[in-house]
């Protein structure tokens, strides 16, 4: 099973309240899997030569500052952070990649939830409830968000094989559905240089993204490559630093709706999901084609 | 005329009444995309729900008659014995999946997968069809005024299917038949009976070729 949502802001206005109207989204999929949740939450940017970055600890008292201090001399430039349950959110001035091999050096057992300009992701173990009070989510704002509650079927119940995965910068993927050839694509993958965290299909799949973006791939490119490449049931839903994009594989197995108002896109794997968005009645609603990419992004 | 808000009552509470009903008509308001409403009614009632409804609507209905002004999703009447359904929206996929009986009407489109192992239901789509539609059709009739995706009745059994638009490709062992009188008939009386206003000489009937029903070498590559 699992459940998905997106949320993308036409009317800017909204903007203070994107929390507010995913969390009820995100939770009313609870009974698709109630296994971990986790959402990306698109918000601001950061300033010129300064890269936003999610980081989580299992521990609750981890010495966020001591690794602040520590990144700070490393990199010899300004670290800002706060932190939010098992999260941080770091702002350090640099490059990703160079940020990213210094994390890794430092703090091993640190998870690096994702990288860019925009891009915010939490997610944790518990049912979407949990996760949506545990990280405060109904008070955040922001432009757009996707989401995801698991239904483990093919890797563990860790926070780290809770969606949406991230492997590329502003990058990230949520999934319902199965990939049967990510073994191989994964090898292949690793081969060009991108790094896996996990055993998990989805994480694959972001890392196939990754790659084709890397290569100048257009991400409606990359999603219509994807049909090709990756073989199994997928209705994805991705985020990237300016929208959102929704893929279904040509055989459409796993559910999706999308409905359409002046304010917003919205995307859910049932219609019931979203009831709660303002204007529903009125939306333009329909079930994605199969193997048709949809896209949507700020200009 | 009973009027059942979900906003105030659980499926549940809904689904028990209708239950325990051998007559009588309920208006259903609020559905909000809830699953499985009116489900498994048992006799001749009038069930209207008002706004879109989830998975597996007026699934395993016998004799009732259930309207739905607004969308279905995955699986609306399937199952279905008897009685009628009427969709006044668009509908999910598997529509009427291995229904056995009775009539379900959708104006709107059905995505994939419409009619699914079909039984006897008679299933006439106003819309149009999505890929695979009538999959391992065995009995009954799949009329659709707009166009079928790609695999109409791939391993079709007995079910006819009537389509008066483009058809995207036929699936393995489905072919186009000749349209004699009495399929025309047929037809006519099913889309007199579902108020669609369209002429049976517009249609063409496609059919099982029966040549998947025993194993064969010869065919070997199509199963």
């Amino acid at each position: 099973m699992c459940g998905i949502v997106g949320l993308f802001l036409k009317n800017k206005k909204l903007e203070p309240d994107l929390g507010a109207l995913l969390a009820p989204m995100l939770d009313s999929m609870c009974g698709r899997g109630p296994d971990s949740a986790g959402l990306a939450i698109y918000d601001g940017i950061s300033p010129a030569g300064v890269v936003k970055i999610s980081l989580q600890h299992d521990d609750l008292a981890y010495d966020w500052a001591k690794l602040a201090d520590e990144l700070e001399t490393r990199i010899k430039g300004k670290v800002q952070y706060s932190v939010n349950s098992t999260h941080a959110l770091f702002f350090v001035a640099g490059e990703e990649s160079a940020i990213r091999v210094i994390l890794r050096e430092i703090a091993p057992k640190v998870a690096i939830m994702s990288m860019g300009k925009r891009i915010q992701i939490m997610k944790e173990t518990g049912t979407p409830a949990e996760v949506i009070a545990r990280f405060g989510v109904s008070g955040m704002r922001g432009s757009h968000a996707i989401a995801h509650t698991r239904m483990a079927t093919e890797s563990a119940v860790t926070t780290a094989g809770s969606h949406p995965f991230s492997t590329g910068s502003d990058l990230c993927l949520v999934h319902n559905g199965s990939l049967s050839n990510h073994s191989r694509l994964r090898t292949n993958l690793q081969r060009e240089g991108i790094v896996f965290s996990t055993e998990n299909d989805t994480e694959v799949a972001a890392g196939y993204l990754a790659n084709r973006l890397q290569h100048g791939f257009s991400l409606q490119a990359a999603l219509e490559a994807s049909l090709r490449d990756l073989d199994g049931f997928y209705t994805f839903a991705v985020g990237t630093a300016s929208g959102f994009a929704v893929l279904r594989d040509p055989i459409a197995c796993k559910p999706a709706v999308l409905a359409e108002t002046d304010d917003y896109v919205a995307m859910a794997s049932e219609y019931r999901a979203l009831t709660s968005l303002p204007g529903i009645e009125h939306a333009r609603l329909w079930e994605p084609e199969p193997a048709v990419v949809y896209n949507w992004s700020h200009s | 005329m009973t009027t059942i808000d979900l906003e105030n009552s659980t499926v549940r509470e809904l689904n028990r009444e209708l239950h325990t009903a051998s007559a009588g008509s309920w208006y259903v308001k609020n559905p909000r995309g809830a699953h499985a409403l009116a489900v498994g009614l048992n006799a001749p009632l009038y069930v209207e729900i008002v706004g879109h409804a989830g998975y597996y609507c007026a699934g395993m209905n016998q004799e009732a008659t259930v309207i739905v002004k607004g969308n279905v999703a995955t699986g609306v009447a399937e199952n279905m014995m008897s009685g009628r359904v009427h969709v006044h929206g668009h509908a999910s996929q598997s529509a009427g999946a291995t229904a056995h009986g009775g009539l379900l009407i959708i104006d709107g489109d059905a995505s994939a997968r419409c009619g699914i192992s079909m039984k006897g239901i008679n299933i006439v789509v106003k819309g149009s069809v999505g890929h695979m539609s009538a999959f391992m059709g065995q009995a009954g009739d799949l009329v659709v005024l707009g166009d079928a995706g790609d695999a109409l009745g791939d391993s079709l059994y007995e079910a006819r299917l009537f389509v008066r638009g483009k058809v995207a490709s036929l699936g393995t062992d489905c072919v186009e038949k000749e349209m004699r009188s009495e399929h025309l008939t047929a037809l006519a009386e099913l889309l007199r009976q579902s108020g669609a206003d369209a002429d049976p000489s517009e249609f063409r009937r496609y059919g099982s070729s029966r040549k998947l029903y025993n194993f064969q070498r010869d065919n070997v590559s199509h199963y």
